[in-house]
């Protein structure tokens, strides 16, 4: 198949590097820290050939100390910098939770309204390459949580490329979510699309008949769900919040009072979750307009295990979104 | 536990730096024995840590510092900001909770900002300002401002893993940081013995491949004269220096401290040298002041506090509408 005119077909991994590179031709005030990021090329290849391309100082391979490297980073954008803090995987980024709650998304409010921290933190999350308990969380929610944060999930190549530049436009800290099963997944993005919005969610899909709302992961599984119930009659719509803090409820309220049901899909752990606060976000706001009970899939509440057919069953996969909407439109 | 001798002698000090360093620790000396009494009166409240015993370490230091520099400090940080030059009423205000508070009110007495003053807090979470203090010494090197980050420290926060990372960090990043640790020799009330293997701390400067010193922290002039090398040294160098100040705290943790872990005879002995009529008999045999020149610093205080305490009395607060303002920077 050709990509159309103004077009390119690149990898996930190949719309971070973009994000990247653009991201430190743009400003010099801008640099790159992380484990592995220069050197070794990044654990997932992400920054491959970045330290040749801006040397050391702009690509700073740093020791693992993810809390020292951590506030490092909201140290420099205190000092007037725009780092650019690579965490690795959400599954190492509780050793720096501390410098994440208490001081970045604190110091603003604590301050008075003086010290604002232009600080971005990127972590991949998520499961799908067996790699086991300690190494496939999806902890999201636990970042949404957090007041002072805006928490991003870029959920399509579009956001994995143009999330990055807007991000270090915030003056306040910024954290991104990268889909880690998704690294090798290639799509056909605008040739020439740069930054994104970074304040709203967006509607994937137009349709009429339920609203799947999720993010990150979620997104492909969902489209491609959508597909299928169209193909078979059926019309959803496919919602990717994007943003996971603040959470765009006028999009969210917008397409339920469309489409008058919901789905929540979401990889992270059940109880708790984004789609939890969704939910009842929905039950006040839009509560009459709804004509069937919100329902939800999410995560399995296990740690997950390393064997293909556990791992698949713990988070919810493009056949459980088809044949739970199949019931909730009663076309099963 | 043995201090090494500064490098040189120190010789008398004039008139001007003995006065001035001299204000300063009677300042604070004053200033926190009036908190406490507002604490006891029940406008202060939440926790609030006296500095009392401990002035010189504060004021020695900072007095080596430029204004451009960066200055980091713990929980127990009123004396810093006062050395740093805040006005005590507005840090009687901001630990009243008022609006006119330096943080707004918000945060009380373990939280002093005052971002025009190069005063970044007033940070609670043990050792957790020590990674933000070695970012901003990054971001001088990077930016070739030649400015300093002084980053003021417990013994206690030396048991922290973040102090080990930003050591190490410090070093390995070649950066202009000056780790000054507060060694008053208890952790809230567990005793250096019982928290640290190695009691010299620093020693665990030199493991990190930094230049490190300690200094008997009861003297505020041993203190100065040792920090001004530091600084010199930092700003030839570039890199990080270790300064232990050995010192003492007279009062108790916090409040709320019945002081269960310590005998008063030892405190007593630590009182005997108090830095504040140390530095006075010192200046006096100098004759660098008069009796007349410290009864003058006394009364001078004592107006000064009585502005603050009205200052802080006379305050607003902040009104609960405003109360998500600052979550996120505005437009």
């Amino acid at each position: 198949m050709n990509t159309p005119d103004g077009y390119i077909k690149i990898t996930y991994r190949e719309a971070l590097k973009q994000a990247l590179r653009v991201s430190l031709q743009k400003d010099e005030r801008v640099f790159l820290m992380g484990e592995d990021v220069g050197r070794y090329g990044g654990a997932f290849a992400v920054s491959k050939g970045l330290l040749g391309e801006f040397g050391p100082d702009r690509i700073m391979d740093v020791p693992l100390s993810e809390s020292g490297f951590t506030g490092a980073g909201i140290g420099a954008a205190l000092g007037g910098l725009r780092p650019i803090v690579e965490l690795m995987t959400v599954n190492f980024s509780l050793l720096a939770m501390d410098q994440v709650v208490n001081n970045a998304a604190t110091l603003l409010h604590m301050s008075g309204g003086q010290l604002n921290v232009p600080v971005v933190i990127r972590m991949s999350t998520g499961l799908g390459r067996q790699l086991a308990a300690q190494h496939s969380h999806s902890w999201e929610p636990i970042y949404a949580h957090i007041p002072g944060l805006i928490v991003l999930s870029a959920g399509t190549h579009e956001d994995a490329r143009g999330m990055l530049p807007a991000a270090l436009q915030s003056p306040d800290p910024v954290v991104i979510f990268e889909s880690n099963s998704m690294l090798n997944l290639e799509a056909e993005i605008p040739a020439n699309s740069g930054m994104v919005d970074i304040t709203t969610a967006h509607v994937k899909r137009e349709g009429k008949d339920i609203s799947i709302i999720t993010y990150g992961a979620g997104v492909y599984k969902a489209m491609d769900a959508a597909q299928i119930l169209a193909d078979a009659g059926m019309n959803p719509e496919v919602i990717d919040l994007r943003v996971l803090r603040p959470l765009d409820e006028n999009a969210v309220m917008t397409s339920v009072r469309k489409t008058h049901r919901v789905l929540l899909v979401e990889e992270a752990w059940g109880s708790v979750n984004i789609s939890a606060e969704l939910s009842a976000r929905i039950m006040e706001q839009a509560f009459y307009e709804l004509d069937a009970p919100v329902q939800r899939l999410g995560g399995m509440e296990v740690p997950i295990p390393y064997p293909k057919h556990l791992e698949d069953a713990c988070v919810p996969q493009t056949a459980d979104i088809v044949t739970r909407i199949k019931k909730m439109l009663q076309h099963d | 536990m043995e201090n090494i001798p500064v490098k040189s002698s120190i010789p008398p000090v004039d008139r001007t730096l003995g006065l001035q360093l001299l204000y300063q620790m009677m300042l604070i000396r004053r200033f926190e024995e009036k908190s406490a009494e507002m604490y006891g009166k029940m406008k202060i409240r939440g926790f609030l840590h006296l500095y009392i015993g401990e002035e010189a370490v504060a004021v020695g230091v900072i007095h080596a510092l430029q204004p451009e520099d960066n200055v980091l400090c713990t929980y127990r940080e009123h004396g810093h900001a006062l050395a740093r030059g805040i006005d005590p009423g507005i840090i009687m205000a901001e630990m009243y909770g008022k609006a006119e508070g330096c943080s707004l009110g918000r945060g009380g007495s373990m939280h002093l900002f005052d971002k025009g003053k190069k005063f970044f807090g007033g940070n609670a979470i043990v050792a957790g300002h020590l990674p933000m203090a070695v970012g901003m010494a990054l971001a001088s090197k990077k930016l070739k401002t030649n400015h300093i980050t002084c980053c003021f420290f417990g013994e206690g926060a030396a048991a922290e893993g973040e102090f080990h990372e930003s050591m190490n960090l410090a070093a390995l990043w070649g950066v202009p940081l000056l780790m000054v640790c507060e060694n008053n020799l208890y952790a809230m009330g567990t005793a250096l013995r019982y928290s640290h293997a190695v009691q010299q701390l620093e020693k665990k400067g030199i493991a990190y491949g930094i230049e490190s010193r300690s200094v008997d922290g009861m003297d505020v002039l041993a203190v100065e004269h040792a920090a001004r090398e530091a600084v010199e040294m930092i700003r030839v160098t570039g890199r990080p220096f270790f300064l232990v100040c050995n010192t003492y705290r007279f009062r108790a943790h916090s409040m709320f401290d019945a002081e269960l872990y310590r005998e008063k005879t030892e405190v007593e002995e630590w009182k005997k040298k108090d830095p504040i009529p140390a530095l006075q008999s010192r200046l006096l045999e100098w004759e660098s002041v008069t009796n007349q020149d410290i009864k003058e610093l006394e009364e001078k205080i004592e107006s000064e506090l009585q502005k603050a305490v009205d200052f802080a009395e006379a305050g607003t607060w902040e009104p609960v509408e405003d109360l998500k303002r600052y979550v996120y920077s505005e437009a």
